[in-house]
């Protein structure tokens, strides 16, 4: 077995669905942080004139959030987040994006153990 | 002295003198964050400069004896001005002429050079400043015996100021790359709330007692400020389906200074209407000033100047002979109108062509200049000017 890390852009406001759902698929570990950047959503209405004028700014908020999991678990993952983070049945636009990576080695600090164990 | 009067007048000045510190979290919230203390400093600094010129000759230009015009010297350092009436006249005053200037710096705010500011407050006060409020103020002023009403500063202070800026503005030029979105609107709030508060002393301590006139101008003021507020909210509302919070602020302000002149000459009745008026008319402005070329950054025209004309205009729509003892265009007469009027036009005039003058002779000088460089303007002006960040968030702050 080997090591992935799986890490999603979501929407700030699902971010505690997107967490609780790792938990309950058995992640041991995640962490997350907001950011800001720009996908298919571009932009959300913004006030720039004091509620006279408004315009449309690119860069949206999201939260990206990771996690780092033995390979067979990759699909539970997968589902338990696009389950926790889609809008609606459908989705929209802006929902967000998964991106799967290999994870070459995970040592755990307080013991210096490696690999699978260390996860 | 009375020491009712004498009580109120000192609470009053305190008051006044917190709009200034209001005005630059107004201000400050409405930039970007990279420019957060930059802003607050352009303020804050005009309590420190214009305090100490308002002492040493400041005081004297706009209240000496000395012609319709200005006044004189007579009065340098505060000489023979005793612990009294006067002095407390000059206190109260004083904090007028801090927040005058302070004014202006929402026009300049992100890439005006800090050092050249402090100087331009030393020649503003005493140039443009302290002669209109002596010729609108002083007994031998040409507006005073004319018969002009201003009775807290909407010409002296925000008509004022508010050219004042947009001569700034067009001198300094334009910002490289404004943000879109107000950098903190709690401080707009927050600082709208302090500029509220401290209005009642700008406004019901001009009558320079306690008494039924300043409990008018009180309730007008508030009176005003609330119908402004709520009318800028409701436009918002119908135009974009949301009420903005920097726009009912920006509203309550615009009312603030529309009933500024208005504040000893007009009911509560005249008062909303004033305050109705304020928030169409700089709603309107503040729509079209991005369109305009000038990049009067925070909309100090459109806010102070546009709600300081109406302002003195309505004054002359609707004084009424119980409160001022000159009727107005409500009761009939036209003539005060046009007294306001000829204030008005004089004030733009001068204050536009003076500031013009006194800033391109800055910015001609060797080692002072308008402008920060570019470089500064993209780094941001609270470190390249400071040496400060606002919000500090290094991992484990």
């Amino acid at each position: 077995m080997t090591m992935i890390s799986i890490e999603a852009v979501v929407r700030p406001e699902r971010i505690h669905h997107v967490t609780e759902a790792l938990e309950s698929v058995g992640c041991q570990g995640f962490y997350y942080s907001n950011v800001t950047g720009e996908g298919r959503q571009r932009g959300v209405e913004v006030f720039v004139g004091r509620g006279g004028a408004m315009a449309s700014r690119h860069s949206v908020p999201k939260t990206i959030v990771r996690t780092v999991v033995v390979d067979d678990m990759q699909e539970a993952v997968i589902t338990a987040i696009i389950e926790a983070a889609r809008t609606g049945d459908k989705g929209e636009i802006g929902d967000g994006k998964i991106f799967v990576t290999p994870v070459t080695e995970v040592v755990r600090v307080r013991t210096g153990e490696r690999g699978e164990t260390a996860v | 002295m009375d020491s009712g009067n004498t009580a109120w007048l000192l609470t009053a000045s305190a008051l006044v003198l917190l709009m200034t510190p209001g005005l630059a979290f107004f201000y400050g919230g409405l930039v970007r964050s990279r420019n957060v203390i930059s802003t607050i400093m352009l303020s804050f600094m005009s309590m420190a400069v214009v305090s100490v010129v308002w002492i040493l000759w400041g005081y004297s230009v706009a209240f000496g004896d000395g012609n319709a015009w200005v006044g004189d010297l007579s009065f340098l350092g505060l000489r023979g001005i005793e612990p009294g009436d006067d002095m407390l006249f000059a206190v109260f005053q004083m904090m007028f002429a801090i927040i005058t200037p302070a004014l202006i710096t929402g026009a300049i705010v992100e890439r005006f050079k800090f050092t050249t500011y402090l100087v331009f407050l030393v020649i503003w006060i005493t140039v443009v400043y302290a002669p209109i409020a002596h010729w609108v103020w002083a007994p031998n002023g040409w507006l005073f015996e004319m018969g002009a009403l201003d009775f807290a500063g909407g010409t002296v202070v925000h008509i004022n100021a508010a050219v004042a800026a947009v001569a700034a503005a067009i001198l300094v030029g334009k910002r490289r790359n404004p943000g879109l979105e107000p950098g903190n609107l709690p401080y707009v709030v927050i600082g709208a709330a302090l500029l509220w508060f401290g209005w009642f002393g700008f406004n019901a301590g001009s009558g320079l007692a306690a008494d039924g006139v300043a409990v008018n101008a009180f309730l007008v003021t508030n009176a005003a400020a609330a119908t402004a507020a709520l009318t800028w909210g409701v436009l918002s509302q119908i135009q974009n389906k949301k009420m903005s919070a920097a726009g009912v602020a920006t509203g309550a302000v615009g009312g603030l200074v529309a009933i500024t002149p208005a504040a000893g000459a007009v009911g509560v009745m005249g008062a909303l209407a004033i305050g109705l008026g304020a928030g169409v008319f700089c709603y309107a402005a503040v729509l079209i000033r991005p369109k305009i070329a000038v990049d009067d950054s925070l909309d100090v025209f459109a806010v102070h100047g546009v709600g300081g004309i109406w302002g003195a205009l309505a004054t002359g729509i609707f004084t009424v002979s119980a409160f001022a003892g000159v009727p107005g265009l409500i009761e009939g007469d036209v003539e005060q109108l046009g007294i306001q009027a000829v204030g008005i036009v004089a004030t733009l005039a001068y204050s536009f062509i003076a500031t013009f003058i006194i800033l391109k002779v800055l910015d001609l000088i060797p080692g002072l200049g308008l402008r920060v460089s570019d470089r500064d303007e993209d780094v941001g002006l609270d470190v390249a000017a400071h040496g400060e960040r606002a919000y500090v968030s290094d991992g484990a702050d």
